[in-house]
């Protein structure tokens, strides 16, 4: 009787705790092969065939298909610079330069992957449409209210994800920091 | 006491085991896989225009809106494949998935280096059946190796602003995906003419 009972706990035991972490880091993802320029994230090796298997776990789970390596590379960002997270009510300003790359998009998504549906229509930027200073910055203001410039809309949703994605671009794998790939800042500037 | 302890520790221990064999089996037990989703609205071995992305119906998460895409969802049992994609204005890259949506390939306009980016994709097996005279003649083919029969041709196209979505989507519509006729059968039209 006792036996039994031992086995049957450690086997829940077993089944929760190696169901639970397949869970967890399928849905929030590892830090294996993971690039982290100040709050962006990219991890240029889903889109090679030696993947890692947490990755291709997340991939399978979300239902979406990675980019390429010789196509480019996505890094995404949830929170602003301060590590604060990234909030649909309030005025977050992206400004700075991208890597090299022939052509960029940066796009705002909600935090299943779904576009933010709003009047104008607009989902994000392309590198070719954006309006820049004089010395080559830009600076784009993701808001829920409308804004001057380059403004993204939020349709006012309390979390969201922005994504920038580089196309035919020798940010890749070999990329370690900063300098290689100069990457926007983040900042929250006001929250009403 | 001690017999409750390592109870437990031999659950976690287990645990571990039944977390490796589920992260490795989640890519083929997946139902909502990007393969899977696109299955019922793309042909088998034909070019499938996918509509855009828009925020009540998308076909996939996390796709650029920036973007025409089309799809060539392909099946290698019946012999190699063979793409032709013009390039349009802007950037046009194609890229290839395994039926579990792994990556494998990617290549972009520039890299082509041409007007019409043309690749055959083919099993390994199919491309060791080769005839090696083929080969050679054929040394500015572009020949794909797929890890698997099944799986993903992805055409992407940029719109680089959205007034230019419709060159991008006409100039995916002009790139074709189809089962090649088997390379043996044309060889075996002109063996017997030489005797």
């Amino acid at each position: 009787m006792r036996l039994i009972f031992i086995t049957l706990l450690a086997l829940i035991l077993a089944t929760v705790v190696g169901l639970g972490a397949t869970w967890l880091t399928a849905t929030r993802g590892t830090d294996l092969g993971t690039l982290t320029i100040g709050t962006w994230t990219a991890r240029p090796k889903t889109g090679t065939a030696d993947v890692d298997p947490y990755s291709r776990a997340t991939i399978a789970r979300s239902g979406e298909l990675p980019i390429g390596a010789g196509d480019g590379v996505a890094f995404s960002a949830t929170t602003d610079d301060r590590k604060r997270p990234l909030d649909g009510r309030c005025d977050v300003v992206v400004s700075g330069v991208t890597p090299a790359a022939r052509f960029w998009t940066l796009t705002l998504y909600d935090s299943k992957g779904r576009l933010v549906a709003n009047s104008l229509e607009r989902y994000g930027f392309t590198s070719e449409e954006i309006i820049r200073n004089t010395d080559g910055s830009f600076e784009v203001r993701v808001a829920s209210r409308a804004r001057a410039g380059n403004w993204l809309p939020t349709g006012g949703i309390e979390r969201y994800a922005l994504m920038l994605r580089l196309y035919d671009t020798p940010v890749g794998v070999a990329t370690r920091t900063q300098r290689d790939a100069p990457m926007p800042s983040i900042a929250t500037v006001g929250c009403p | 006491m001690i017999r409750l302890l390592l109870t437990i520790i031999a659950g976690v221990l287990l645990g571990g085991v039944v977390h490796l064999v589920s992260v490795l089996a989640l890519p083929r037990i997946a139902t909502q896989d990007a393969y899977s989703r696109l299955t019922p609205m793309t042909k088998l071995n034909t070019v499938t225009p996918l509509h855009l992305a828009d925020p009540n119906d998308a076909p996939m998460p996390f796709m650029d809106p920036a973007f025409a895409l089309a799809i060539c969802r392909y099946d290698l049992s019946g012999g190699p494949i063979k793409l032709t994609v013009p390039v349009s204005q802007a950037y046009t890259s194609v890229s290839f998935y395994t039926r579990h949506d792994v990556a494998y390939y990617a290549i972009n306009d520039r890299s082509a280096g041409r007007k019409v980016i043309e690749l055959d994709l083919m099993t390994e097996a199919q491309h060791a059946e080769l005839p090696e005279d083929e080969d050679v003649t054929a040394a500015d083919r572009l020949i794909i190796d797929s890890p698997t029969a099944t799986g993903l041709i992805v055409l992407k196209a940029l719109a680089a602003e959205p007034g230019l979505m419709p060159q991008a989507q006409a100039s995916l519509a002009a790139s074709s995906c189809k089962v090649q006729t088997e390379p043996p059968a044309k060889q075996a039209g002109p063996a017997p003419a030489k005797r």
